[in-house]
């Protein structure tokens, strides 16, 4: 199961990005291989529009089965991932990548799709 | 003649004055044409008492993707400056919304599998009363993308009203809708209120101009509020400053029973024919 997250930082202490599509990195934790990696997401900063696409794709392509965030995804990004499979968990916004992950286990997060 | 009557700042009269310039100069027997581009909230016609004469959809172009022969290799997202294609495993995925129809995706696709097909974005009215007609834009819920459609009722109001002369009524703030409203003009009437928000939009929006190689002048609204900052700018700037129209509880009385307000309050008039002497001296 390869769980994202929408984070400020780089380790499971980093606060989470409360933002999906503009997120400043998204952190990628493989739970078989119990490996965190990194995907960059400064790009966004600077786009005006499309983030939420750009943002989606790189969900897919990273192979994600779950994604935490705080806000949630926004229409773009909606019409895109509805249809992958992948789920979708908010309400992590306030919380550190580690917080966010128990509270993802014992399903205190709300599901978005 | 063309005038667009533009503000940084929302709120600060652009309506008001656009569509009571225009119905004082029809009445004085002038042949014009008022042209809401505030495509987003068109709302001139609201004074006017008019009727609709004309309804024209408004398009643009956006590419629709045929599967046939698309190997999928990406190329239409690389060359889209917009992000409005997007390239998935099994598809390529078009934003209608972000595409700016440049037709990039469409001509470089090395399997022309991305057509350009005319998608609604908006309509174009035409409304006409006893002295005079408008044309507005006005753009479909959801569209985001306000430019095509600013053209397009610049192009009707043109091909319609050849030798009229046009008020823009602009849409607010600084981005490319203003300046879309903006570039084909040949004078750009910048309306503000004397307050520090109002100067610092005053600000931006003679910087814009500026950029357009536009000529501007400046009416300040609500005269009397505030402080003195606009008129040392414009002093400072060089900028004429057109008339000042007094504030006055009456005129926004009028204003929100959807009335015209020359034809009732003899400063705003004052005001107006001050805007009409200041264009007659422009050509």
């Amino acid at each position: 199961m390869k769980i994202v997250f929408t984070t400020k930082g780089e380790i499971w202490e980093s606060p989470m990005d409360p933002r999906f599509a503009r997120a400043e990195m998204f952190l990628v934790y493989d739970e078989e291989a119990d490996k965190l990696t990194i995907i960059d997401n400064s790009a966004t900063e600077s786009m005006e529009h499309g983030v939420g696409g750009q943002s989606s794709k790189k969900m897919i392509t990273a192979g994600a089965n779950v994604v935490i965030t705080g806000n949630g995804a926004g229409e773009k990004a909606l019409k895109i991932l509805k249809t992958t499979g992948i789920e979708f968990y908010t309400g992590a916004g306030e919380m550190s990548v580690k917080e966010a992950y128990e509270a993802y286990k014992q399903n205190r997060l709300q599901k978005q799709f | 003649m063309k005038i667009t009557i533009a503000s940084g700042k929302g709120g600060t009269g652009k309506t008001t004055v656009s569509s009571n310039l225009t119905s004082y100069l029809a009445s004085l027997k002038k042949q014009i044409v008022l042209v809401d581009l505030d495509v987003e909230e068109p709302n001139s016609a609201l004074f006017l008492n008019t009727k609709l004469v004309h309804s024209k959809v408004s398009n643009k172009m956006i590419p629709q993707w045929d599967a046939t022969d698309c190997t999928l290799c990406g190329r239409c997202e690389e060359v889209c400056n917009f992000n409005a294609i997007l390239q998935l495993p099994e598809e390529i995925r078009v934003f209608p919304e972000l595409c700016h129809s440049c037709y990039a995706c469409s001509e470089l696709c090395p399997t022309s599998s991305l057509p350009m097909v005319p998608t609604q974005i908006g309509i174009i009215n035409e409304y006409k009363n006893e002295l005079f007609s408008m044309v507005e834009g006005r753009l479909d819920l959801g569209q985001e993308m306000a430019i095509p459609l600013i053209a397009q009722t610049i192009e009707y109001a043109d091909e319609k009203f050849p030798d009229y002369m046009k008020i823009y009524d602009a849409p607010p703030g600084t981005s490319c809708p203003v300046i879309e409203a903006s570039r084909y003009s040949d004078f750009v009437i910048l309306i503000t209120e004397a307050t520090p928000f109002g100067l610092n939009d005053l600000t931006l929006a003679v910087e814009t101009m500026k950029v357009l190689n536009q000529k501007v002048g400046v009416i300040i609204n609500r005269y009397g509020i505030g402080d003195d900052g606009v008129e040392k700018y414009c002093q400072a700037e060089n900028i004429p400053i057109i008339t000042k129209i007094q504030n006055d509880k009456e005129v926004a009385k009028l204003y929100s029973n959807g009335e015209l307000i020359y034809d009732k309050i003899e400063h705003f008039k004052n005001s107006l024919d001050e805007i009409i002497a200041f264009i007659g001296g422009l050509k």
